[in-house]
């Protein structure tokens, strides 16, 4: 079993709104905020929480497409916006799709392990709405393989692709049971959202949410086996977060209360010009949850509570499943009774995750680290689920693309 | 000839105007549609834009391109089925692009009468002119070939008539699109004994390649739709006329402007709606019509002071309110055109309009404005409810509505009487659907 060669902790984090429709002040025909001040309102939000900014020894953020966005490129360069002492200091900008968090997450993780910093900055972020939908469907699929499959692809791309996971798992464990699972996830996730004053549904009022989770897929209006309400919504918004060293804590004045640590993590890249070999499974994401196990001694039995990428809401079932916490097509059972409520037996996507917060495709991976970070110190609010002595992890599974580019990443809290 | 056929080249006379850009909008898109069949490759398809205004023509050019994009948003799927051919249009945004640029290609705008000659069908929506339309229809007669057909947009003047002053034999139907052309569904036909039949056939098909309903009017002059508008709208003109003594003129003219939207739950104010079409062009109607009918005189003379005095209402080019009756902010009315004065009266909610509101009374329970239950599955019973308590009510608002709902229900079964209209039925449909009324004037509720 590989081990940490000294312990990392994160800290201080912070998430932005998730701006798009759904949110009551979101108007489209109105100018909105951009990159510069997303980065730079998670950046401060950082930088409020320790003693010194000049404390921090370089910069990672995480963003997806800003080039076809925003035209935005250099993000990497948008980091000493965020306050004067980071001019200069090293800065890396990653990308890895909608998984594009989970590599910045990995990528401090390193930094720190290596001695080279004690305390970096990790930001994600992304600003979506700035283009309509079907050319924002476009500048998404750039999570899939340009050349082998957008030009046969679907005007929607990537809801196509899990369109036809969706199908396959209708074929395998039948319609109804997983289309009642899928209206479950929707359902819980805006249930969660409406706690989170942060998040996109937060202002969600529809009344009968299984309902409307179970409105029929319609492939001549949308997709041929998921409708929109099983699809994350398209957000702006940022995140950031610290990951710091042991000495890195006490540089920037903080402990070990307000912080967690980092037990185990894995990377797993799939090739991007080759299809999924299963339609029902995550496999990547699967590789990636068993290194993680592995570096960190633990398995499912041991994790409290989960931060899964439901981009669509077979994602998160299938997300569930490669988690091991259930057994393959077991989780639209697992979801529909409950069991991953905020109060239920494994709590899943507590602040609402991609279908109910919200998605900034580069900055949720991020997002996600936040959110346990503040399960873990007590901070979550309405969102807090019961941290149990004898389960005390919580895990993150951050997803590029379908299932290629996945981080897995499993944190305690510090004390 | 085909349909199909007559569809590669077709002419809009009056292109750059409010009907004829939107009808060119429509064919545009479906001409492109049929040129990108791959059975229709190589085939030209020609749609000639023609209007006497020139700068009107680069607004349409503009126009058609942003209307373009957005209707290519709205069917990439299907785009991307079309291009699926061309290896290098991937992206959603090639295909509708391209689809843009093909569309625009079927295009030839211009200001000579001349490129119509090849036309197979030919849309006439210059304005409402018997003399210029005729004149129009005559000199096109003698360029196009035999079997060309017209398809006209007139609102008043009898097919019949335009048919026999321009010699047509018979090549002529009533096409009367509703504005804007491109989003209201409904298309009103009339089809006279004088139209030959394969024409009748012609304009059915056109209708469900444009994806409109028809509904089938007799041709008598202003139709269903302006027939029952005109009367509609000079009957709140004069019943504020006899309120004036009461109300003052203004004051009437914004009682029965609020009465017809609020009390009648419809889209929008009856003034309002005049304003919306244009007062020049309702007077014209008005004037058009009562030219046509015997026994009843559609004129008023406050329509006719006011296109006068040009106080014409009708639309800007970036399509917002220009004044009227009403004066517009924003789009929203905000004072009342007082004719003797020549200015505008602004509302004033704790002065004299706010005296009407309080002098028409308590709206009676259950009542929803139009916007309210536009979706609302249960509207009819709401509906129902509302005129009920509407009906028990006395105020003078309520007075004042069940009079006018009276009205527009005898005006809507004196068409059906007189052979304007086939059906209660049709009548209906065209207020539902014409003018997004939520139920049709002939109807129970009084
Ligand atoms: N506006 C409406 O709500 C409405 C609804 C249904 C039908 N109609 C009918 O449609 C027709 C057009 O009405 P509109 O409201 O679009 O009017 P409009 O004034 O907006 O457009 C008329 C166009 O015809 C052009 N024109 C005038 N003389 C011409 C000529 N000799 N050759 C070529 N073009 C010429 C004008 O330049 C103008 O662009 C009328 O018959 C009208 O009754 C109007």
């Amino acid at each position: 079993m590989r081990k940490l060669r000294k312990p990392v902790y994160a800290t201080a984090g912070y998430n932005t709104i998730s701006f798009g429709s759904g949110r009551k002040e979101f108007n489209p025909k109105k100018a909105r905020p951009g990159l510069e001040e997303y980065i730079t309102e998670a950046g401060k939000g950082v930088i409020a929480q320790i003693n010194d900014p000049n404390n921090i020894d370089e910069g990672i953020i995480s963003n997806f497409m800003a080039a076809r966005f925003n035209h935005q490129g250099n993000l990497a360069a948008m980091i000493p916006m965020v306050h004067p002492s980071l001019e200069y200091k090293p800065c890396t900008r990653v990308e890895g799709a909608c998984g594009s968090g989970g590599l910045g997450l990995y990528t401090a993780v390193k930094s720190v392990l290596s001695d080279v910093s004690d305390v970096a900055l990790a930001i994600g972020v992304e600003v979506q709405n700035s283009v309509k939908a079907v050319y924002g469907a476009d500048i998404l699929a750039g999570a899939g393989h340009f050349r082998g499959e957008r030009k046969e692809g679907h005007v929607y791309f990537f809801p196509a692709k899990f369109s036809d996971r969706a199908g396959a798992c209708y074929q395998k464990f039948g319609y109804d049971y997983v289309r009642k699972g899928m209206a479950h996830w929707y359902a819980q996730a805006i249930i969660h959202a409406r706690k989170n004053p942060k998040a996109q549904e937060y202002h969600n009022s529809i009344e009968d949410l299984i309902a409307t989770g179970m409105t029929p897929p319609n492939s001549k209006a949308f997709c041929e086996h998921i409708n929109v309400y099983d699809c994350s919504k398209v957000s702006d918004g940022a995140s950031a977060l610290i990951f710091a060293s042991e000495e890195g804590l006490k540089k920037i004045g903080l402990t070990k209360k307000d912080a967690v640590e980092v037990v185990g993590w894995g990377q797993s890249q799939a090739d991007i010009s080759k299809k999924p070999d299963e339609l029902t499974k995550l496999t990547t994401t699967r590789r990636s949850v068993e290194k993680a196990y592995e570096m960190s001694g633990i398995g499912p039995k041991e994790l409290g509570f989960l931060e899964v990428h439901d981009c669509f809401t077979i994602g998160g079932l299938l997300h569930l499943e490669a988690t091991g916490v259930v057994g393959y097509g077991e989780a639209a059972a697992f979801v529909a009774e409950g069991k991953t409520a905020i109060n239920g037996e494994m709590p899943t996507n507590a602040t609402g995750g991609l279908v109910g917060f919200g998605h900034y495709t580069g900055g949720t991976g991020t997002r996600q680290a936040v959110d346990i970070l503040h399960q873990l110190i007590g901070k979550a609010g309405d969102c807090q689920v019961e941290i149990k002595s004898d389960r005390p992890y919580g895990m993150l599974i951050s997803m590029g693309g379908n299932d290629r580019t996945v981080t897995c990443m499993i944190f305690k809290p510090a004390v | 000839m085909t349909f199909d056929d007559r569809l590669k080249n077709v002419s809009i006379v009056g292109a750059a105007g409010k009907m004829g850009s939107g009808i060119a909008l429509l064919l545009a898109q479906e001409m492109v549609t049929q040129k990108l069949k791959p059975e229709n490759k190589n085939q030209i398809y020609r749609l000639h834009l023609i209007d006497v205004n020139e700068s009107a023509l680069d607004g349409l050019q503009s126009y058609l391109k942003s209307q373009l994009v957005k209707a290519g948003e709205k069917v990439t799927g299907m785009l991307r089925e079309l291009y699926k051919e061309h290896a290098d249009l991937i992206e959603n945004y090639d295909v509708i692009d391209a689809f843009v640029n093909d569309a625009m290609s079927v295009l030839r705008l211009g200001t000579d009468l001349g490129a119509v000659k090849d036309s197979k069908i030919i849309f006439e929506a210059v304005l409402e002119d018997k003399d210029l339309k005729v004149s129009l229809l005559k000199n096109m007669e003698k360029m196009v070939s035999p079997d060309t057909v017209y398809f006209t947009n007139t609102s008043s003047i009898p097919i019949s008539v335009l048919n026999k002053d321009a010699n047509l034999g018979g090549r002529i139907i009533g096409f009367h699109f509703y504005n804007p052309p491109a989003v209201q569904r409904l298309v009103e036909l009339i089809s006279p004994e004088s139209t030959k039949p394969e024409l009748k056939d012609m304009a059915l098909e056109m209708a469900k390649r444009l994806r409109k309903k028809i509904v089938p009017s007799n041709d008598i002059a202003g139709f269903i739709g302006n027939g029952h508008f005109l009367r509609d709208g000079l009957y709140a003109i004069r019943e504020a006329k006899k309120l004036a003594g009461e109300y003052t003129l203004p004051g009437a003219l914004y009682a029965m402007n609020k009465v017809s939207q609020d009390l009648l739950v419809r889209p929008m104010g009856i003034l309002q709606l005049i304003d919306y079409v244009g007062v020049d062009v309702y007077q014209c109607i008005s004037v058009t019509i009562s030219g046509y009918l015997q026994g009843e005189d559609l004129k008023d003379d406050l329509l006719a002071k006011m296109t006068q005095k040009k106080v014409l209402g009708g639309q800007f080019a970036d399509g917002s309110q220009k004044n009227g009756f009403l004066k517009y902010e924003k789009n929203r009315p905000v004072g009342i055109y007082d004719a003797d004065k020549g200015e505008y009266k602004m509302f004033d909610p704790n002065g004299w309009s706010g005296e009407i509101d309080k002098k028409l009374g308590a709206y009676p329970q259950g009542f929803y404005p139009w916007r309210s239950l536009l979706m609302d599955p249960k509207k009819g019973e709401k509906l129902s409810a509302f005129f009920k308590n509407l009906n028990a009510s006395d105020t003078p608002g309520a007075k004042l509505a069940k009079g006018y709902l009276k009205n527009s229900k005898s005006i809507g079964e004196f068409l059906v009487k007189t052979g304007v209209a086939k059906s209660a039925q049709d009548v209906n449909d065209i207020l539902l659907n014409g003018f997004y009324h939520l139920y049709g004037p002939i109807n129970d509720y009084v």
